[in-house]
Formats: C-alpha cells, sequence, structure tokens
C-alpha cells in the first residue's frame, strides 16, 4: 500500500511538535513533545492547562505568576455573555439546530472583529511591543489610531480609540474588578501601569477603558506577540459561545427574538402582489 | 459618544437594503425579488446586492469569467486543499466551503492583494492624472510597501490565466478601459526592470476598478471568487476512504525545535 517514494516528499517544518512513530505504523505517533517536553508522558500528568497553554504559544514553562495570569485571562473572558455580539452570533447558530463547528465560527467571525474583538487585541499587542509604557506615545496613538493605516486593507480604519469602548458612560464594575485582579498578579507589568493611568486616557478620549484594553495588557505581560495574543483571545472566549448555542437550541426558536416586525423598510417598491398557480390551491 | 447610539438602535433595524415580508413577499434593494429580478442571473444579483448597480450583459460576462478563471478543482491549492480535509475527515459541505472562501481571504494570495491591488490601481490612475507616470509611481509604491499585489506570483512564475482574460476582456470590449492600460503597462515596466510577472490579480482589479468597483464593493465580489473549485475537491475526498487525503508519516514532519526535556 505504501507508495511514499513514488512521488517527492515534502516535509513539514516546525520548532514546536516532534513525534515519534509506533514501530508497526509510520502514520501513529508512539510518543509527541511540545517543545521537548513529552506530552503524554509528562505534560499530562504534572501539568495544569494553563502551564500547557503558555507552554505552547511561548515555548517555555510559565513562571507562576505567568501561569495564574493566564488562568484569570481565561476566566475573565470565557464567557462575554450572551448580550456580547460574538455570543448573539453563536446563539443564532444554535438556536437553528445548526452544526457545532457553525455556532464557533459565527462566533470567531463576528469576535474577531475591531470593535471589541480579536483584532483590536492585536492591534493594541503591537502597539504595547511599540510603545511599552510611554505615556505621550500612548495618548498619541489613542487620539489618533489610524496614523499608520496608510493604505486600503481587508481591515477598516478604527472608529474609536481601541481597548476603549466609544459607547460606555463609565467604566464597568467587571472590567475594574478584571484590571484590578490581574494588575494584583503582575503588578509591575503594562496591566498595572494601565490601571494606574486609566482615568488619565479616559479623560482624553472621553469615554471608558473596555475589556479588550484590559486583556491586551495583560496578554503583553504574558509576553505574547499580536498574532499570538489574537490567536489566544478568540480561542479563549469560545466556552461562553459554545454553551450559549446550546442552550438556545434547547430552549427553541420559539423563545428566541425574532425582529422581522421590528424591521422598517425605507426603499420599498410596495407589493406587486402574490401570483396565482393555476390548478393549486396554494 | 455615549450610550445614545444603543439606545437609538434598540430593538430596531432601520434598512435601505431589503426586507422579507413573509408569506408575502421580498424586497432586495429597491426591488421586488420574486417579480423585478426573476430573470436575474445569480452573479448578477451578486453583483447588483453589492453595487446596488446593474450591469451590462458583456459586464457581466466578464464578472463572471473573473470567477470561471480562477476556479481550480485542484487539492492543492490551499482553499481547496482544506475543503478536502474536511472531507477526509467527514465534515459537511457547508462547513467544508465556508472554511475554504473563510480562508481565501489570505495574505500572499486572495483577499488581501486583492483588495489592496484595486486600490492601488485607482491610485495610480488619479496620479497618472495628475502627471506622474506609471513607473514613478510604482517605484514609490515600492519603496513604501516592497511589493505591488498582482505582479509576481507563489509558486509559479507565469500565470496561465493571464492571455485568457486579457483576451476575453478585448472580446467583450473592455480592453480600453484606463486602469486596465495602467496594468498592461506596469506588466511590461516591472518585468524589464525588475523581473516581475504580472498575475491573473492585476487584471482582476484593473478590469473591476473600470467597471467602478470600490475596493470595498470588491472585497465583496471577490470574497468567493475560488468557491466553484471546492466541490469538486470535497465529493472526490469524501470518495476516497476517511482519513486519505494526503496523510503523514511521523518522520515527514522536520523538527527544528528545544532538545527532548523533563517536565520536573
Amino acid at each position: 500500500m505504501s507508495n511514499s517514494t513514488k512521488v517527492n516528499k515534502p516535509n513539514y517544518q516546525s520548532s514546536i511538535w516532534l513525534e515519534e512513530p509506533e514501530s508497526n505504523n509510520p502514520f501513529t505517533a508512539k510518543s509527541s513533545y511540545c517543545y521537548g517536553y513529552n506530552v503524554y508522558q509528562d505534560i499530562l500528568p504534572k501539568a495544569s492547562l494553563s502551564e500547557y497553554w503558555y507552554l505552547l504559544f511561548v515555548g517555555e514553562r510559565p513562571n507562576s505568576a505567568q501561569a495564574q495570569l493566564l488562568e484569570k485571562i481565561a476566566i475573565a473572558i470565557a464567557n462575554p455573555g450572551m448580550r456580547d455580539e460574538s455570543i448573539r452570533a453563536a446563539m443564532n447558530a444554535g438556536v437553528g439546530g445548526s452544526t457545532a463547528a457553525a455556532s464557533l465560527i459565527a462566533a470567531l467571525g463576528v469576535g474577531a472583529g475591531q470593535y471589541g474583538g480579536a483584532r483590536e487585541i492585536f492591534t493594541l499587542v503591537q502597539q504595547w511591543q511599540k510603545s511599552g509604557c510611554k505615556l505621550t506615545e500612548w495618548e498619541n496613538f489613542l487620539s489618533k489610531p489610524n496614523q499608520d493605516y496608510d493604505r486600503v486593507d481587508i481591515w477598516s480604519e478604527y472608529e474609536h480609540a481601541p481597548g476603549f469602548e466609544p459607547n460606555g458612560e463609565t467604566c464597568p464594575t467587571p472590567i475594574l474588578q478584571t484590571l484590578e485582579q490581574l494588575a494584583t498578579i503582575c503588578p509591575n507589568g503594562a496591566i498595572a501601569w494601565l490601571k494606574q493611568h486609566r482615568e488619565q486616557f479616559e479623560q482624553l478620549i472621553q469615554y471608558p477603558l473596555s475589556m479588550t484594553g484590559v486583556i491586551a495588557s495583560a496578554m503583553f505581560d504574558l509576553g505574547l506577540n499580536a498574532k499570538q495574543a489574537e490567536m489566544l483571545f478568540l480561542i479563549l472566549r469560545l466556552p461562553g459561545a459554545a454553551v450559549h448555542a446550546l442552550e438556545q437550541e434547547q430552549l427553541g426558536w420559539k423563545k428566541f427574538p425574532f425582529f422581522g416586525q421590528n424591521t422598517i423598510l425605507t426603499d420599498d417598491p410596495g407589493s406587486l402582489g402574490l401570483p396565482t398557480v393555476k390548478g393549486f390551491d396554494l | 459618544m455615549s450610550q445614545q447610539i444603543k439606545l437609538n438602535h434598540e430593538d430596531t433595524i432601520i434598512t435601505r437594503m431589503g426586507k422579507g415580508f413573509l408569506g408575502e413577499r421580498v424586497v432586495y434593494r429597491g426591488k421586488d425579488l420574486h417579480h423585478q429580478l426573476k430573470n436575474s442571473q445569480w452573479i448578477e444579483l451578486f453583483a447588483f446586492g453589492i453595487t446596488g448597480r446593474e450591469f451590462t450583459e458583456n459586464e457581466l460576462k466578464l464578472l463572471n469569467f473573473i470567477w470561471v478563471s480562477t476556479s481550480y478543482p485542484d487539492k492543492a491549492i490551499w482553499p481547496n486543499h482544506i475543503t478536502a480535509l474536511a472531507a477526509s475527515s467527514r465534515s459537511t459541505a457547508s462547513l467544508a466551503l465556508s472554511i475554504g472562501i473563510t480562508v481565501f481571504e489570505a495574505s500572499i494570495y486572495g483577499g488581501k492583494p486583492l483588495k489592496v491591488g484595486i486600490d492601488f490601481f485607482q491610485r495610480a490612475a488619479h496620479a497618472q492624472k495628475q502627471g506622474i507616470s506609471i513607473s514613478d509611481f510604482a517605484a514609490k509604491e515600492l519603496l513604501k510597501h516592497k511589493v505591488i499585489y498582482g505582479y509576481g506570483r507563489p509558486l509559479a512564475s507565469s500565470d496561465e490565466r493571464i492571455p485568457h482574460v486579457v483576451n476575453f476582456a478585448h472580446e467583450l470590449g473592455f480592453s480600453s478601459g484606463e486602469h486596465i492600460k495602467i496594468a498592461l503597462e506596469l506588466a511590461q515596466h516591472l518585468k524589464k526592470s525588475k523581473g516581475l510577472s504580472m498575475n491573473v490579480a492585476a487584471l482582476y482589479c484593473a478590469l473591476c476598478a473600470d467597471l467602478g468597483f470600490t475596493p470595498e464593493e470588491f472585497h465583496l465580489f471577490t470574497t468567493p471568487l475560488v468557491l466553484a473549485g471546492m466541490p469538486p475537491c470535497y465529493i472526490e475526498a469524501k470518495e476516497n476512504p476517511e482519513g486519505s487525503f494526503l496523510p503523514i508519516r511521523c518522520d515527514r514532519v522536520t523538527y527544528t525545535g528545544t532538545a527532548k526535556r523533563e517536565w520536573c
């Protein structure tokens, strides 16, 4: 059956993952190593989830503060709540009985965006890498977030200061609680610096800090780059999407809002009538 | 800003784009879908939905060929490869095709080059009207962004679609638009000066710029560009045994990372 010698043999490359085959099947792994650690022999019995996830993203084991920080980030954003647009997307998939993957893909697609989504995390971590804790640079960026947007892209220009909520009045309690908790774990990092200057920024741009602002600073403290942080943010928000999609499917479509009656059409040719079909009573 | 925006939009969808009056009729951008648009070809409706404009028969033929000419049922091509993987792992048809479409919004091919590309030609045409030569404009673009999308091609040095698209555009009367002329002039220039060959993205961008597409409209129009190549890939991979799409031996991953170590 084997025909792998008859054509060229393209190889994949990785600095993350090594697998050694079972002696009787080259397509089955006997042992798997993640950055040198044996996954099923060592990591599975000895590591916590946040330790393993940190290893996957960073390539090294976290110290206890880093593991704790990742764990608390994961808890803070595991469920953004059912009013969040990404969760609503998942619920709209779930209520119609779409596939499980469709519910999560719906949440990912919506939650990838620039308003409260993963792209905002990307932009903010990139800015942390660029500006660190330089107050003037951050004030400049938040006042004019599109300065580096020098040509059309699949992503649009920002319509608000990234990391802040343009439709907010004051910083909501859960965001303050998350900021406080994460800053306690990492008292000398970006997250603590953000806590220190939050009100100053809010006065400058006239609206409050958002969860993306908090999480991006914590992910920067974890040592993630912009793309890693964007990915991890997407993953970590999926539990809420999953359970709310499942719940709405179970509750059924009759209990789920439908906005047909609430849709006001401003360009309407009016009714042109419904045709009849000869010979059928429809 | 404040919560006022949310208060204004709470509970109400206000739209000029359309509505289904279920059990009665459907309005699509100001037209009755079943009465006034019933003779539309699918691509005609799609283009109308994106632009709000109606296209001539020849324009629709060109738009259609832009899709047809890049629908390759080739499982080696990344979006199709993913579709085949979905079939191999016995996922569903809709998941397979939708992830293929989504993946096409890539950086080194597909979505980004096409959107950036059409904007480039529109800026180039504007610059040309200001008296700037295309070669000067391209030089500045290369200096700033290192690349001009539509010139150079990953995986191949020439593009088999180009003569077909150029000839078909000529046949339909679209070979003298300002953007397509720029695309072809630049192709000659970059080939001579940089050894870069044009790929079909430049033609798609320039032709659609000549048809009046904005970058945002073009982004929407090209989103399902390679969709028609995917079903054959899905079907065949599903006909084959599960897990049989290019299985990988353990030793076919070259590991370059940290040496083995213990988790103490």
